[in-house]
């Protein structure tokens, strides 16, 4: 039998891209040493996530990151729309 | 005390936190809703947030900046829906002196704007709703995280 490592990432989308995306919450199972960018690619493949613009704000478990961070098993990484607070 | 809250601001009990009898000088900023963006005429407005990454950054613009300044600060964000004229946001910061006063309380609303994943959504008087994006949008890293 063979098994295949993986890390499994749990992405949180927010306000307009959830509503693009049309899920606030998705467990991305990606390759080893995987980065931020991979798991944008795996959101870039669903349906609704073409629309995601080319390098979004990210938080990998609640601080921002850029697209090389790496991901680890179990990490959660949020990709948020532009900021809009105060 | 949490940063976020569903309920108004009192910035009088924010200025009271950080109020001390070394402390002469006291600037508060309050950021209230506009009725207009873009040229059009809004008329209520929510506030979202990734709560617990809120409450992290605000958490971390508040240590960063009382250690580059002799101040303390106390900020407050409200969340949910709001009408025309009520504060969104309040910040109080309090230092020995004016300088150091002001210079925090400017640093601590342009990071909360730079950093805090907060995001609104505008209802016009058209009865249009749309998110509006005017803060952060490129890719930002945290100093001190993971590279």
């Amino acid at each position: 039998m063979v098994t295949t490592a993986s890390t499994t990432v749990h992405i949180l989308l927010f306000a307009s891209y959830a509503e693009r995306l049309g899920l606030e919450r998705i467990d991305a199972a990606l390759r080893p040493g995987a980065t931020v960018a991979d798991a944008l690619a795996y959101l870039r493949a669903l349906p609704g996530g073409a629309e995601l613009p080319a390098r979004p704000l990210c938080a990998r478990n609640l601080a921002h990151v850029g697209a090389d961070a790496a991901l680890a098993d179990g990490d959660e990484l949020a990709v948020l729309p532009p900021l809009a607070g105060g | 005390m949490p940063f976020l809250t569903d309920t108004p601001l009192d910035l009088a009990g924010l200025i009271a936190e950080v109020t001390a009898p070394d402390r002469g000088g006291v600037a508060a900023f309050v950021g209230t809703v506009r009725d207009h963006h873009g040229g059009r005429p809004v008329v209520e407005l929510e506030y979202s947030a990734y709560g617990a990454m809120a409450e992290a950054e605000c958490g971390r613009i508040v240590e960063d900046t009382e250690r580059r300044w002799p101040v303390r600060v106390a900020l407050r964000h409200r969340i949910g829906l709001l009408a025309i004229g009520e504060a969104a946001v309040a910040i109080a910061v309090a230092g020995a002196h004016r300088d150091e006063a002001f210079a925090a309380c400017r640093h601590v609303i342009e990071e909360l704007k730079r950093r805090v994943p907060i995001w609104k959504r505008e209802r016009y008087a058209d009865g249009t709703v749309e998110w509006v994006g005017t803060g952060q949008a490129a890719s930002l890293t945290a100093p001190g995280g993971r590279p």
